[in-house]
């Protein structure tokens, strides 16, 4: 395998062999390859070295895969995922050992495999968690083979090269953390002090955010960028106000007032209905969701966002409650209270200099004829004395 | 009367004089009380997030282009009141300018517009009544038919509100009349203004200004942190409510009483003078000056005076004159 610097294939890279096992053409596995590449605002060397990382299955991370409190979301919109389809995440790019869900064995058996797979890839399986994390009365609300979910968690935290937070109740505890939030449901981050828990925040999240998170995971061996959330940057850093499609409607003062009025069947803006766009971090107006197309997300059908991502609006503001404008981008440009138009504009130079150089020119004509007329008188008083 | 005790009762005239016009400029007339149906906005700077969806709403009311910057036409860059921009969100950010209405290291929105006051300076000068405050709305309105240009208005506003169209040579003078000038007239069709009725958040409250008043100390009495449930479009009407935290807010209401009052209101986190609010007593500017003028003309005794001591002083020139010419 190419294990020189810039990423590009030696000859035994076999394509046959990856088009065979993924069932893709070998252009549109480089083009699926370059998709998710671009997706990060990486270039082609990364796309390369996606598809090497892919087509090598010994680079396969194991993968340990828990669930807490939660309604199995993030795994079913998985489940649904077409860039790469699940069957060839789990089969080709990741080694996927323990799943509660997904695992075709049962009861102590898989315990038994998850503990086996957890000392032989010690320091080496990437974690993901999903569900958020009860840790009221030591954590008796979700058990696992007779194990909570905060000691299963802890567990496979110690030894992990990796942890990834998958939706908003792993990433900072979801729905089951609104008040009163009587089982103490936290984030996997926030019951993980001090390890690096790389959250997926969404309900359910887009698994294209998942997806190009582990891929860059397999290709690198190391965690995309994040911010102080633990998000990747290239997926949340900016808000869905920034990029959504209806923002023209609200820099022009256009609101949607009631589901079916008129504004709303114009698909004008739906702030006024409570969209949290301008408080809720996530890429969701430039990817939308699961490739169904045709604009299929909350605001992209008529619904105001609900800010499923951001801890602290959804499950926590009302739905139809205004949001916060956090940020105010271009073209919301403030004048400073200062600011003062000037009036003195080139047009008003202009009028003022034509408007000199009229007054200049009477000014000029009346000498010049002033002159010519003393110049007449002189002449007269001359021809006057002449005849005198 | 010899040249002497004309002197002095022509100085005693002028002492007597200007000891009535000191007492009687003291007296002068009072503020204007707002009109009996006057309506007007409260501008609530807490609630606004900057959208400037009443810019532009004032713009397609107005007829009025936006301000473009460079080659970009399709948004709004006007920095100050113009001759084409009646409304305007500016903004006051101090140090990092991170957290909105916040004075250390925050920001603040502002509105500016006309605010209608309840004694305009602006009607007060306007030598030729173009400017007229409307005895029943109180809308400061203005006819352009009957203005000279002479921009006078201009220097009586303490907001610097009316605005003249420089880049005419016809130019006229441009202000909000509250959307019900002649052609738009919404307020007589019992519309509210186009500001209030963009705003998203109730930001710009239209209203009768006692019931926006009331609407403003309601919320000043309310406890920092409560939740309030924010009328949105006409407070006598809302169209809809949302709920939001009561901030700390300033504890006046601007525009309740400053120089007289005006319709247009203002409510702030931060201290009015930071949103460029001019110092401004209790008493309107239309008041004292019309006072003072009132008085050195009344009944024309100044001028009278003047008259004769000017007389006086060319009598005794031309009589000086005579003099020295009778002694050559």
């Amino acid at each position: 395998m190419a294990k020189d610097s810039n990423f590009s294939f030696d000859a035994s890279t076999d394509f046959a062999a990856i088009e065979q096992r993924l069932g893709v053409s070998r252009r549109t596995f480089l083009k699926f390859c370059t998709g998710v590449a671009a997706s990060f605002g990486l270039g082609t060397k990364a796309a390369f070295a996606m598809a090497e990382a892919i087509a090598n299955p010994a680079k396969r991370p194991p993968v340990i895969w828990l669930h807490g409190q939660e309604c199995t979301g993030p795994t079913e919109s998985l489940l649904r995922s077409e860039q790469p389809t699940f069957e060839h995440l789990i089969l080709d790019l990741i080694s996927l050992d323990y799943h509660q869900t997904l695992d075709a064995g049962a009861g102590h058996r898989v315990e038994a495999v998850k503990r086996e797979a957890m000392e032989k890839y010690k320091g080496k399986y990437l974690l993901v968690v999903e569900g958020a994390i009860p840790l009221a009365q030591n954590g008796i609300f979700c058990k696992i083979g007779g194990q909570t979910m905060m000691d299963a968690t802890r567990e496979a935290a110690e030894n992990a090269a990796a942890i990834v937070a998958f939706g908003s109740c792993a990433s900072w505890g979801g729905v089951q953390s609104a008040a009163p939030n009587p089982t103490g449901a936290t984030g996997a981050p926030q019951f993980l002090k001090g390890k690096t828990v790389v959250t997926i925040p969404g309900c359910p999240p887009n698994p294209a955010n998942f997806l190009g998170t582990v891929l860059y995971f397999v290709t690198y061996g190391k965690l995309p960028p994040i911010d102080d959330k633990g998000r990747p940057k290239w997926a949340y850093s900016r808000l869905i106000h920034e990029n959504c499609y209806r923002r023209p409607h609200f820099d022009a003062g256009r609101f949607a007032t009631q589901f079916g009025d008129e504004g709303h069947r114009q698909g004008w803006c739906l702030y006024k209905l409570g969209c949290k766009g301008p408080e809720t971090y996530n890429n969701c107006p430039s990817l939308e969701y699961n490739n169904v197309g045709g604009g299929v997300w909350p605001i992209g059908v008529g619904h105001p966002c609900f800010g499923c991502s951001e801890q602290g609006t959804g499950f926590n503001k009302p739905m139809f409650s205004l949001a916060e404008v956090k940020t105010h981008t271009p073209p919301n440009a403030f004048p400073n209270i200062a600011d003062r138009q000037n009036p003195t504009s080139s047009t008003v130079v202009a009028a003022a200099a034509v408007a000199g150089a009229a007054v200049g020119a009477f000014l000029g004509a009346t000498a010049v004829a002033g002159k010519k007329l003393d110049g007449k008188q002189a002449e007269a008083s001359q021809s006057a004395d002449k005849g005198a | 009367m010899d040249r002497r005790n004309f002197f002095k009762a022509s100085l005693g005239a002028t002492v007597a004089s200007a000891a009535a016009l000191a007492s009687s400029s003291v007296q002068a007339r009072p503020n204007l009380e707002p009109a009996p149906d006057a309506v007007g906005m409260l501008f609530d700077a807490t609630l606004c997030v900057g959208c400037k969806a009443c810019v532009t709403k004032c713009k397609q009311v107005n007829g009025m282009p936006p301000v473009p910057m460079g080659g970009d036409v399709h948004a709004d860059f006007a920095l100050d009141l113009s001759a084409q921009t009646l409304n305007v969100i500016k903004v006051h950010a101090e140090g990092k300018g991170a957290v909105k209405d916040v004075l250390v290291d925050g920001f603040s929105f502002e509105k500016r517009s006309c605010m209608h006051c309840v004694d305009p300076g602006c009607v007060s000068v306007c030598p030729v009544k173009a400017l007229k405050r409307h005895p029943g709305t109180g809308i400061v309105s203005y006819d352009v038919d009957a203005c000279i240009g002479c921009r006078t208005c201009m220097t009586g506003c303490p907001y610097n509100v009316p605005q003249y169209d420089y880049n005419n040579a016809l130019g006229k003078i441009h202000k909000c009349q509250m959307c019900n000038q002649k052609g738009v007239e919404r307020i007589d069709q019992g519309m509210m203004t186009g500001c209030a009725e963009a705003c998203p958040t109730g930001a710009t409250l239209f209203g009768t200004r006692a019931a926006l008043l009331e609407e403003a100390k309601r919320r000043l009495a309310l406890k920092p942190g409560q939740v309030y449930n924010y009328p949105r479009g006409d407070v006598r009407k809302p169209d809809s409510f949302h709920e939001k935290a009561v901030p700390e807010y300033q504890r006046t209401v601007w525009g309740e009483k400053e120089a007289g009052g005006t319709n247009v209101m203002h409510l702030s986190s931060i201290p009015y003078d930071k949103l460029g609010m001019p110092p401004l007593g209790e008493r309107s500017f239309a008041s004292i000056s019309e006072g003072v003028q009132g008085t050195v003309y009344n009944y024309m005794a100044l001028p009278a005076i003047a008259l004769g001591g000017l007389t006086w002083l060319v009598r005794r020139n031309i009589e000086g004159g005579h003099d020295e010419g009778g002694k050559q």
